[in-house]
């Protein structure tokens, strides 16, 4: 089994109630929730995998493929919405190539929607790995995330 | 350990911050202040102090509400009132610490207000100031002026006072006081929160559990995860005071997985609390045992509902049950359970840390005390307010909040989030209260306050809500997971200048039959934002049906942007700024959108240099002349 794994699993006692921290810690270790990474949950929570699976896809938090080295989460809060959100979303899927959802095929960024990151006083934001890019302009995306940008 | 043992030590720290003879600066560094560069101010402190020769303290601080100042520094100098600087620059710091430490002066600018005497200086107080005179800060009072990871400071400030009284009680009789000071739950509904915990005490089982609800899933508000990271310990001291009145000894924190520096504050805090004999067995020697855990949310925003709260802790998948039975009787593995939003159980900290009376006196007949709001959206001063229930949405807007932003009109506030709705302009006058907000066809909510000007399309919010709610509709009832559907199906052919009248009748019959024929809360309110704004701003939505125009120039099929003739200098920039070659034209002549081509992106008006302002957006479609 993974290192990563046997460490994880070593902070816990197999119980059925703990399933969803050890799926978040499972995935805070590897960074996504592998196959191999269910079954070995599934077999240490000593529950079926329909178990795992049922619990882990209904949560928007766990994601079943690699993040990108720069994960950017994006806002959809309504603070954010209604102070342009749309926009800077669609901008940075033109600079980066890729949609809400999905991977760039070298790993180098990924992108997804997250419901507020509570920094609404200064929307519209979005998260990059941990850091707050906050206050978003079309034109301080282009500054991120343009071809010269500090994020690509 | 002894309380008074630990108070008086509190006691003997926190006035050395305040008089003793080293200086302090404070910055406010939770999530809104970093977001604002709290951190390299942090970082440049600290080197500006160990470069130079003098003593001096850098703590962080929580959110003191005023988040568009942000980052803020205050500074405690002995001989001085708190001094406390706004929206300070990494360049900032070394005229600070040079003027502060080396010459004993003061810096004049950017200073918003001070705390505590203040002769020498001719500087309002912070309290007095436009934007927090209207406020109570009841529950808020130490956000930003003590340190959240000093529980000395907590203690100093009355922290754990209301515990020990509470401890020296009977549970009756603190859900007497609970009674007497007429709280009613913060987290949305506002049942009277002695009345559930009455239900629970009364309940004879040995294990009951108290849940903190501190998921905060409206998207756009952020009132507990201030609380949680400013001020920490004050949930724990609410959580031990309704464990003891409930009969309960152990509690969950449910808090959601997107606030990690408030989950960081609360884990220490715990650690604290436990060392400290505030948390555990026998707490303060009274005999009384409380354990508290945290669980972090995983992103599912029915798992703020109590039912699927529990079934989250449980490990299950988040998904409402029918109550009856009411968690109060059956809820986490079948023991009585009660389920509290942060903000209830913080001010019942206070209530218990105060005399009686202290509470009720602010407030209306039926809301008393104080509320929390996230004041966001198109206002000039965004960030967390606290202000007696009764306050006008007017007040709030424009006293406290100075306006909405770049001079524009206001539209609309929207309380309540998903399950909320939107209040016209014309209506703020209504107090903030529960019953004032129901009439109004909206609800208090949990605290989100987002302000909308003529920019903001109804039927676009309309639309945002109805999405969210139908992506987050766990999908047990049909009625939730498949009109939510329907809405958005009829909502995005609105917008797309597909809609009918039919269409307007259809929704309001749909969203009333959702809201009958669901289970949880989500399913019962989701259609509120689409059925207020059908309320109050029909015409919008004729607009876009009818004229095919989209009149706050939103939505992208009804609306055109055009070069004006007599602007346009031919500088080209527009040209390479459109993605999809939509506009042609050769350097130094008038350039032409394309409206064929055009894909309403908004790129070339952005881009369009200021100083022409040459391209214009406007409600509807252009016939094409040529
Ligand atoms: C879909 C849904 C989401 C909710 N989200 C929250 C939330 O994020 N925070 C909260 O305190 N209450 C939320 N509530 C209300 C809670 O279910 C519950 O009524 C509340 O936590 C009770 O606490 P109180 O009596 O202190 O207000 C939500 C309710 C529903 C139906
Ligand atoms: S109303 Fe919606 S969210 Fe609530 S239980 Fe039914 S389907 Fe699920
Ligand atoms: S950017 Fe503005 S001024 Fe320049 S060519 Fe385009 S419309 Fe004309
Ligand atoms: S709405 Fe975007 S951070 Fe809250
Ligand atoms: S986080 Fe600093 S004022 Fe809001």
């Amino acid at each position: 089994m993974n290192n990563n794994l046997v460490d994880v699993f070593s902070s816990f006692d197999g119980k059925e109630e703990e399933l969803i921290p050890i799926l978040q810690k499972v995935q805070n270790a590897l960074g996504f929730l592998s196959d191999d990474s269910m079954e070995e949950i599934a077999r240490f929570a000593r529950v079926p995998m329909s178990k795992v699976f049922g619990v882990a896809t209904f949560y928007a938090q766990f994601r079943f493929t690699p993040k990108g080295e720069k994960h950017i989460m994006l806002c959809r809060g309504t603070a954010c919405h209604v102070k342009g959100a749309p926009r800077i979303q669609e901008e940075i899927e033109n600079h980066l190539g890729i949609k809400e959802g999905e991977t760039s095929k070298d790993l180098k960024h990924s992108m997804e929607n997250v419901a507020c990151i509570g920094a609404c006083s200064l929307a519209p934001c979005i998260l990059v790995n941990e850091t707050v890019e906050a206050n978003l302009t079309p034109q301080k995306v282009e500054k991120l995330f343009s071809s010269k940008g500090k994020n690509k | 350990m002894d309380i008074n043992k630990l108070i008086k030590e509190a006691s003997a720290e926190w006035t050395d911050l305040l008089n003793g003879p080293v200086p302090a600066f404070l910055v406010g560094n939770a999530t809104c202040g970093r977001s604002a560069g709290a951190g390299n101010i942090i970082e440049k402190l600290k080197s500006e102090i160990s470069a130079g020769s003098h003593e001096c303290r850098v703590l962080e601080v929580g959110c003191i509400g005023m988040c568009f100042m942000e980052p803020i520094v205050s500074v405690y100098r002995p001989g001085y009132p708190l001094i406390v600087y706004g929206n300070v620059e990494e360049k900032d710091v070394a005229k600070m610490t040079e003027a502060f430490l080396e010459k004993g002066e003061i810096i004049n600018y950017n200073i918003i207000g001070v705390v505590g005497p203040n002769e020498q200086l001719d500087k309002p107080d912070l309290f007095n100031i436009p934007v927090m005179e209207p406020q109570k800060r009841l529950v808020l009072n130490n956000c930003g002026l003590i340190d959240p990871t000093n529980l000395n400071h907590y203690i100093a400030n009355k922290g754990y006072i209301g515990l020990q009284k509470a401890l020296q009680l009977s549970s009756q009789d603190v859900i007497e006081r609970l009674k007497e000071s007429g709280l009613r739950g913060r987290g949305g509904a506002g049942f009277p929160t002695w009345r559930k915990w009455q239900f629970c005490k009364d309940q004879d089982n040995d294990t009951k559990y108290l849940i903190c609800n501190a998921d905060e899933g409206d998207p756009g508000a952020f009132m507990n995860r201030s609380l949680l990271e400013g001020d920490p310990h004050s949930l724990i001291e609410g959580m031990v005071i309704a464990g003891h009145a409930i009969g309960a000894s152990s509690g969950y924190i449910y808090c959601r997985a997107e606030y990690p520096l408030a989950l960081e504050r609360l884990r220490l805090a715990i650690l604290q609390a436990e060392q400290k004999n505030l948390l555990g067995n026998d707490i303060m020697g009274m005999g009384i045992n409380f354990k508290l855990k945290v669980k972090e949310g995983a992103g599912a925003f029915v798992c703020g509902e109590e039912t699927a709260l529990i079934a989250s802790i449980e490990g299950e998948r988040g998904m409402p049950r029918p109550r009856p039975p009411f968690p109060a009787i059956s809820g986490l593995w079948e023991n009585p359970t009660i389920i509290n939003n942060v903000e209830t159980l913080v001010s019942a900290a206070r209530i218990l840390q105060n005399e009686p009376g202290w509470f009720s006196k602010y407030g209306t007949k039926e809301s008393k005390g104080t509320k929390t709001f996230a004041l966001v959206g198109k206002i000039k001063n965004t960030g967390l307010i606290e202000v007696p229930m009764g306050t006008t949405l007017r007040e709030i807007i424009y006293d406290i909040g100075g306006g909405v932003d770049n001079g524009k009109k206001l539209k609309a506030v929207q309380t309540g989030g998903p399950s909320g709705g939107c209040v016209p302009a014309s209506m703020i006058d209504i107090p903030v209260d529960y019953e004032s907000l129901a009439e109004a066809g909206t609800i208090m909510g949990s605290g989100g306050l987002v302000v909308m000007d003529e920019d903001n399309c109804m039927v676009d919010v309309a639309k945002f809500f109805i999405d969210f709610a139908h992506k987050e509709s766990c999908g047990e009832c049909a009625p939730c997971r498949l009109g939510t559907k329907q809405m958005l199906a009829i909502l995005e052919d609105i917008v797309a200048g597909k809609g009918t009248m039919e269409d307007l009748d259809l929704l309001e019959d749909l969203g009333k039959g959702i809201m009958k024929g669901s289970l949880c809360g989500l399913g019962q309110t989701a259609p509120n934002p689409v059925l207020t704004t059908l309320r109050y701003f029909k015409d919008e939505y004729i607009e876009h049906i009818q004229n095919k125009r989209c009149p706050a120039k939103v939505c992208r099929d009804l609306k055109y942007y055009e070069i004006l003739k007599d602007k346009c200098t031919g500088c080209h920039i527009c040209f390479k700024a459109c993605s999809v070659a939509a506009i042609s034209g050769n350097p130094k002549e008038l350039h032409k959108i394309d409206q064929d081509l055009c894909i309403k992106c908004g790129m070339c008006l952005d881009k369009c240099p200021t100083k022409f302002n040459a391209i214009e957006v406007y409600p509807g479609n252009k016939v094409m002349e040529d």
